[in-house]
């Protein structure tokens, strides 16, 4: 008896997304020899691996993955960052500075204090020690200024887009720096308060509107009219 | 409050005091995450009962010490608000509260998979704004919405509904004064998918034949509330679309590898 | 506030406080505007009065219910007025089952104060046998939702459950005996007095904060106002001062904001402030 589910299914937790030889995926399980979903979401699979593309979910983090987030702790030696994730993330003095630091807290409040944002890289997560973290990459560290923004982490996907295109097309069109946490947490800067703005009108529209189609036409749409009501030109209906 | 007089009869004809019948279930309507700060959450209103959900994790526990090396710790509070009865309650939490916080977690816990957030913890809190009977099962079935609306990933919905007996007969799905002044109350959770059931309490007298009859009954409560789960979920997200998305990439938020 | 970072990020903090130095809020609204507050009542059909008020997204669920008791031995001919906060765990991530700590206890005291002192009840009408039986009105009042301003969205539920509650009509026998009627009557309400927190951001006055401003108020004031403008209660809190010329200037906005609310919000509700009073 062989089953599989319909691509793009609507699937609750609980629901059969396949039967027979298939492999679970991302938020599914098997048991005996069929295979369900563990999370509200839309059903896919590619080969024998089917999974689900979830609606709402926390964010797990992957080592590679870029975040932001907020220095709540210290600790000599080291620092506990919140990344909107289930697990606290650590991160290490040697992680921050090239040379070598003979940790005392004056010198790490200086560096870095509770409180502060930093953008940060995933160094390796496991669930039996919390995430670790890096800022030893260029462009990494702590965040000084800009507009903060969330959203639910399984909706960053479509702000990136296919390769990239929605991401690479926002930041052409709004002259905005957009930089995406993983996690949920985005940065938008630029030189334009009223870019800036927009950008910010922009992503509550993606969040808002991240699992229907058309989008990217929408989005164009919104700019198009916004940057021609900019320059007082009347933008047509 | 004043119990009824003992000529006044729970049913008459095949009509119970609120116009159902024996086997009907009260009007459910459902909510899907009306609460902004929580990470999920449900409302439900079950005839006169009016319950809010809400769920918070996985995230970090506290006191460190409670935390699972292999799983997450899971938690859940059944409170009942100084107004919700008819006497209003103090709001100090009562035994039958302490139970009942007990008894919901019994019945919700199977159905998370919780090996997959080892050393976290995740909270369930149940507020009864109005009570009228079937509280608990109400609860329970809101706090699966408010697990599915937090992104907890579950085996499985769980759904819970009531039967009993009231002068002589067995019916579903019992309000307050029938749950007061019948002969006895069963409610039952169960997981749609398996037919595994995770709650099962009794009060009150029946016989062997009346108690399976109780329970079967209370069984195709289930799945009847089973449909209004999925309808609500399917109505709270069901916008997404199902055709191809031509720009986004497939990938989504990951919990389960 | 201690852990303000885990609710907004300290560049965003900057932000509200340089926004406001141009009188601009994050949400575009003005410095003395309220987010938009919807109502819902009478839902709990159990409870003699309830109100559930929404400012913005904080949301607030009060019930009113009415029961028989002793009377305070210093005020035997009075009924009583009880108020009582919980800061369900529901509400935030942060908020703990358990009793209520010493926010929850100073935001029913608040609460109650304003509706104590502008004798929005008439606790003489509510006397059974003086000095051994009374009506005892509780007003439970349950954050639901915290986005920011729990005073104001408190007060207001507390004062709508009240003008929205019901009781059974009863007489009082010679003997002293209750007996309830048939009719249900309002309570004897004789004041509607609305709370306004005005808070101070570096040298702003601000009214109805959102979650994301609360972490940088240094110091804010909570005024209840009567139904003729009169100051029933206040309430300084957090750990910065006010000049006197600022308390002055937060008493100004108090009552100007208060009587824009009662016209607004209170108005008509349970039949009250239409008019005919």
């Amino acid at each position: 008896m062989s089953y599989l589910i319909e691509k793009r299914t609507f699937v609750l937790p609980g629901d059969l997304l396949a039967e027979g030889d298939y492999h679970a995926g991302r938020n599914a399980f098997k048991d005996s020899n069929k295979v369900y979903a563990s999370m509200i979401g839309l059903s896919d699979n590619v080969g024998r691996n089917v999974y689900v593309v979830a609606l709402k979910g926390c964010y797990l983090p992957r080592a590679g993955d870029m975040v932001i987030g907020t220095v709540v702790d210290m600790r000599l030696g080291n620092w506990s960052v919140d990344i909107n994730a289930p697990y606290e993330a650590i991160l290490f003095t040697n992680e921050v500075l090239d040379r070598p630091f003979n940790s005392r807290r004056e010198e790490m409040t200086g560096i870095l204090d509770v409180g502060d944002l930093i953008l940060a890289k995933v160094l390796s997560f496991d669930r039996t020690r919390g995430p670790a973290l890096t800022l030893r990459e260029s462009g990494l560290g702590k965040i000084v200024h800009g507009s903060i923004v969330r959203m639910t982490p399984t909706k960053i996907p479509r702000l990136i887009g296919r390769k990239g295109s929605m991401i690479n097309m926002l930041t052409r069109e709004l002259g905005c720096h957009i930089t995406i946490g993983q996690n949920g947490v985005i940065l938008v800067s630029g030189k334009n308060p009223k870019m800036e703005a927009l950008t910010l009108q922009i992503l509550h529209l993606i969040e808002a509107e991240a699992h229907t189609s058309g989008l990217t036409d929408r989005v164009t749409e919104l700019i198009k009219q916004e940057k021609s009501g900019e320059h007082g030109e009347k933008s047509s209906e | 409050m004043a119990k009824k007089a003992a000529s006044e009869k729970l049913i008459r004809k095949g009509v119970r005091t609120d116009g159902r019948k024996p086997t009907e279930l009260r009007n459910i309507r459902i909510d899907v995450g009306p609460l902004e700060r929580a990470d999920g959450s449900a409302y439900i209103e079950w005839g006169k009962n009016k319950i809010l959900v809400a769920v918070y994790g996985p995230r970090e526990v506290h006191p460190r010490h409670l935390a699972r090396p292999d799983r997450a710790f899971f938690r859940c509070r059944y409170h009942m608000a100084p107004f919700s009865t008819a006497e209003r309650k103090r709001p100090a939490p009562s035994r039958r509260e302490i139970e009942l916080s007990k008894v919901t977690r019994v019945a919700l816990e199977p159905a998370i998979i919780t090996e997959l957030f080892p050393r976290t913890g995740i909270d369930v809190f149940i507020e009864v704004l109005q009570s009228d009977g079937g509280t608990r099962c109400a609860g329970i079935t809101a706090s699966s919405i408010a697990l599915a609306d937090a992104g907890v990933p579950m085996r499985d919905l769980v759904v819970a509904c009531a039967a009993g007996k009231i002068d002589g007969q067995i019916v579903l799905d019992l309000n307050e004064i029938e749950d007061q002044d019948g002969e006895a109350d069963v409610p039952v959770a169960i997981m749609p998918r398996t037919g595994g059931i995770s709650l099962l309490q009794m009060d009150g007298i029946l016989s062997p034949a009346e108690f399976k009859e109780a329970l079967a009954l209370a069984l195709d409560g289930c799945k009847q509330v089973y449909e209004r789960q999925k309808d609500a979920l399917k109505g709270a997200y069901g916008q997404a679309d199902t055709s191809m998305d031509e720009e986004g990439d497939s990938v989504g938020g990951d919990t389960h590898e | 506030m201690s852990d303000a970072y885990k609710i907004v990020a300290k560049i965003t903090q900057k932000q509200i406080v340089d926004g406001l130095q141009q009188n601009t809020r994050l949400d575009g609204r003005g410095l003395l505007e309220y987010r938009p507050i919807t109502t819902e009542l009478g839902l709990i059909e159990k409870a003699s009065g309830s109100a559930l008020v929404s400012i913005g997204k904080t949301k607030i669920l009060t019930g009113v219910k009415i029961e028989t008791g002793e009377p305070y031995p210093d005020r035997p001919d009075e009924g009583v007025l009880t108020v009582n906060a919980e800061l369900i765990p529901l509400a935030a991530p942060d908020y703990e089952p358990g009793p209520p700590g010493e926010d929850a206890i100073e935001l029913a005291r608040v609460v109650d104060r304003g509706l104590r002192e502008s004798k929005a009840v008439d606790l003489k009408k509510l006397c059974i046998v003086p000095g051994k039986q009374v009506f005892v009105i509780f007003v439970d009042l349950n954050v639901l939702d915290h986005r920011g301003n729990l005073f104001d969205a408190s007060a207001l539920a507390s004062v709508l459950a009240l003008m929205n509650a019901e009781m059974q009509a009863y007489t009082v026998t010679k003997g002293g005996e209750l007996k309830y009627r048939d009719s249900t009557v309002r309570l004897p309400l004789q004041n509607f007095p609305v709370e306004v927190t005005v808070a101070k951001i570096g040298d702003k006055m601000v009214v109805d904060t959102s979650l994301e401003e609360e972490t940088v108020i240094d110091a804010q004031i909570t005024i209840a106002i009567g139904k003729d403008d009169e100051v029933c209660a206040v309430q300084k809190s957090l750990f910065g001062t006010f000049s006197q010329e600022e308390i002055h200037q937060a008493l100004e906005i108090a009552v100007e904001k208060a009587t824009e609310i009662r016209a607004k919000v209170l108005r008509g509700v349970g039949g009250w402030l239409d008019g005919s009073e």
